[in-house]
């Protein structure tokens, strides 16, 4: 699965998932109950805009003074006894963690849920390195049965309906068919409790780093977090370096737009602050680790326009709410975050080379930034890739050279007036240009018998 | 008032009867209309593929031709939204603000600048309203379009569910990504069906050239209309 999810098969991957009725089916019905609840949720707090606009003013704040806070955050974190380490890239944090499991011979490892180990394939990496590594978020848990990638980053299985997460755990897992949800947690929980009890390293990712406190924050509603990051003697959390705040004070504001916008809660069920390896009680790991990840974050702070990408809290609610996604589902963009937002951070980490048909498989609708709750301007961004699509000649030669000559017609009335009389000539001796990739599905309009600046100046203008 | 026309090019060629419905509207509330000849294209479909270089040629264009106007309005958010929200963006000029903020899509013109609340036309039909993605999102134009439609005598005015939601069109999205786009029109017309309208009528034109392309290759036999049109039925 993995040689094929590149965005460059963005459009095969597509129409494949358009052609697939239940798949879309699934798809927009829990896409469908999602929306509909958070609009209630979202609707419940008259200051919604307010709390977006100081969402969006604190995510800059962070941003904008992004090494001088996480200078903050080491020197509280490591006061506090947790270990901070800086990786540059997927090989070096990969290897980071490698080295922890190889120090204390561990043989399992319990997962949350976290997309930057993910974006940077640490499950398959320490596999292949002879470490069983469990995921124990529900949906990752059934996308790791599957062999799939996740298709959303909040809700990962979104694209599986219940039938067929009972067929793959009877398959997978021996055990007698059945399609009722309860039922089915019930499954993944006896098979990861004994996961959790014999793990030697529990590995997390963090939704905020707290400069102020050197907190690590991770919001959830399984307490798979709350169990992989205390049950093991170590923890290990990775996060990457975007995901510090300022203030502990800060988080009143991101806890009540983060579970409206990702999962239409008022509130997550489970809130980890983890400040410190365990002291005197022996309730907490013996060790923790934090992986500060770059990957590409640090270039992205160079420019005035992909920088703002950053202040992304990573809810999925620009894929949700956005009409391609829907269409199209999450697999179908081939990167580990998908959708509007998506299609930016794709862009950017694995550069336009690599990613060049993302910002423009969007009809620039602007739903995207309007449902987010940092209001980053993702279409604004995607028409800007666009440019630099352009500017590094990632588009065709044929598209250039139409609107050079479009230009052409444009630029001078004259031209542009010759042009048009030339189609209506084409028109009335039976020839009508038509551009197949529209009018297979939809007609094109005939021009019109006279232009409109043909009506002005005969009959209108006085 | 010194007011300036500006006929989007595919208006121009495509449905010059949205311009004429415009002059009309204009002239019945005395608003002295002037549409500089020289004018063509704002440069938007160069600007949303990516080619800002020839967007910018045009937009230089634009302003010298429009730049000595109290307004300038136009039957279209899309364009509306090129000149006021996207201008900006590749014109580094000083005061650039200055001119595009005086371009106006014609229900805002009408309600903001006239301050009228109606045409006083009148349209026997059911129409549904269609919100165009550049005239909500990037304008903000939302009660404009629906005031002016409800004081339509006769009208009987429909709201399509999840009415804000794209057609689609997205400009040469449309022809990049064929079947997605033809995918999202056809999620519009079933819900513009579900309404039982007779019309469906937006600000935007291009809008209903893909709604309408959609609906005519598939046999639906709801009407596309522009709100000009409607408006100017007196």
């Amino acid at each position: 699965m993995k040689e094929t999810y590149t965005p460059l098969k963005f459009k095969e991957n597509a129409l494949r998932f358009i052609q697939d009725e239940k798949r879309r089916a699934n798809l927009n019905k829990a896409i469908y109950h999602t929306l509909s609840k958070r609009t209630e949720v979202v609707s419940e707090l008259p200051d919604w805009e307010i709390l977006r606009q100081r969402a969006h003013d604190i995510r800059k704040e962070a941003i904008e003074n992004i090494w001088h806070y996480i200078e903050i955050f080491e020197k509280k974190a490591s006061e506090n006894g947790i270990k901070v380490i800086y990786a540059s890239d997927a090989i070096e944090a990969r290897n980071q963690v490698l080295e922890i499991a190889k120090r204390i011979n561990a043989k399992l490892c319990v997962k949350s849920k976290s997309m930057v180990s993910e974006e940077i394939g640490l499950r398959e990496f320490l596999e292949e390195n002879g470490i069983e590594t469990v995921e124990t978020d529900l949906g990752e848990f059934i996308v790791q049965l599957a062999g799939e990638m996740p298709s959303h980053i909040t809700a990962p299985a979104m694209h599986k309906s219940r039938d067929e997460i009972g067929k793959l755990f009877n398959e997978k897992l021996g055990v007698e068919f059945t399609s009722v949800p309860e039922e089915l947690t019930k499954i993944a929980r006896g098979f990861l409790r004994d996961k959790f009890l014999n793990a030697d390293i529990g590995i997390s990712g963090a939704n905020f780093l707290v400069a102020e406190t050197g907190s690590i924050v991770i919001v959830e509603n399984e307490g798979n977090a709350g169990l992989s990051t205390t049950l093991p003697k170590i923890h290990i959390a990775i996060a990457g370096i975007e995901k510090i705040i300022p203030r502990l004070s800060d988080l009143t504001v991101f806890f009540k737009v983060l579970g409206r916008s990702a999962t239409a809660q008022r509130f997550t069920s489970y809130v980890s602050i983890i400040n410190s390896p365990r002291r005197k009680k022996p309730d907490s790991p013996e060790e923790i680790y934090l992986i500060l990840l770059d990957n590409g974050r640090s270039q992205m702070l160079k420019s005035e326009k992909l920088k703002e990408a950053l202040y992304c809290i990573k809810c999925g609610a620009c894929m949700l709410a956005c009409p391609v996604y829907q269409t199209v589902g999450g697999h179908s963009y081939g990167w580990v975050y998908p959708g509007p937002i998506g299609s930016i951070l794709a862009s950017a980490q694995l550069g336009l080379e690599k990613a060049t048909p993302l910002p423009f498989a969007s009809s620039l609708c602007g739903k995207c930034h309007e449902i987010c709750p940092v209001k980053i301007e993702i279409h604004h961004t995607l028409v800007w890739l666009r440019h630099q699509a352009v500017e590094l000649k990632k588009t065709s030669r044929m598209e250039k050279l139409l609107f050079k000559l479009w230009l052409s017609a444009m630029k001078d009335a004259r031209i542009y007036k010759a042009g048009a009389k030339l189609l209506r000539f084409l028109k009335k001796i039976g020839i009508k240009p038509s551009l197949k990739a529209w009018s297979r599905t939809r007609e094109f309009p005939q021009i019109a018998e006279k232009s409109f600046r043909e009506i002005w100046e005969k009959e209108l203008k006085n | 008032m010194k007011v300036a026309l500006f006929i989007p090019c595919y208006i121009d060629q495509l449905f010059p009867e949205v311009g004429v419905a415009t002059v009309k509207i204009l002239r019945r509330f005395d608003v002295k209309i002037d549409y500089p000849l020289e004018q063509t294209c704002c440069g938007q479909p160069a600007f949303n593929t990516g080619y800002w270089l020839e967007a910018k040629t045009l937009a230089e264009k634009f302003l010298k031709i429009f730049s000595n106007y109290d307004y300038i309005v136009s039957p279209s958010g899309s364009c509306t939204s090129m000149v006021r929200i996207f201008y900006p963006e590749i014109l580094k000029n000083k005061n650039i603000e200055e001119i595009t903020a005086k371009f106006f899509e014609l229900t805002e013109f009408l309600t903001k600048v006239l301050q009228v609340d109606s045409t006083g036309a009148e349209f026997n039909h059911s129409v549904a309203y269609h919100d165009s993605c550049h005239a909500l999102r990037e304008l903000g134009i939302k009660e404009s379009p629906r005031t002016l439609l409800k004081n339509v005598k006769k009208i009987k005015l429909l709201e399509i569910e999840e009415s804000d939601r794209c057609c689609g069109f997205g400009g040469t999205f449309a022809v990049k990504f064929p079947e997605i786009s033809t995918e999202m029109a056809k999620s519009k017309v079933d819900n513009i069906i579900k309404t039982g309208a007779e019309f469906v009528t937006s600000t935007d034109s291009s809008c209903l050239m893909h709604i309408g392309g959609y609906m005519s290759k598939n046999g639906v036999k709801v009407k596309t209309i522009h709100i000009a049109q409607i408006l100017a039925n007196f």
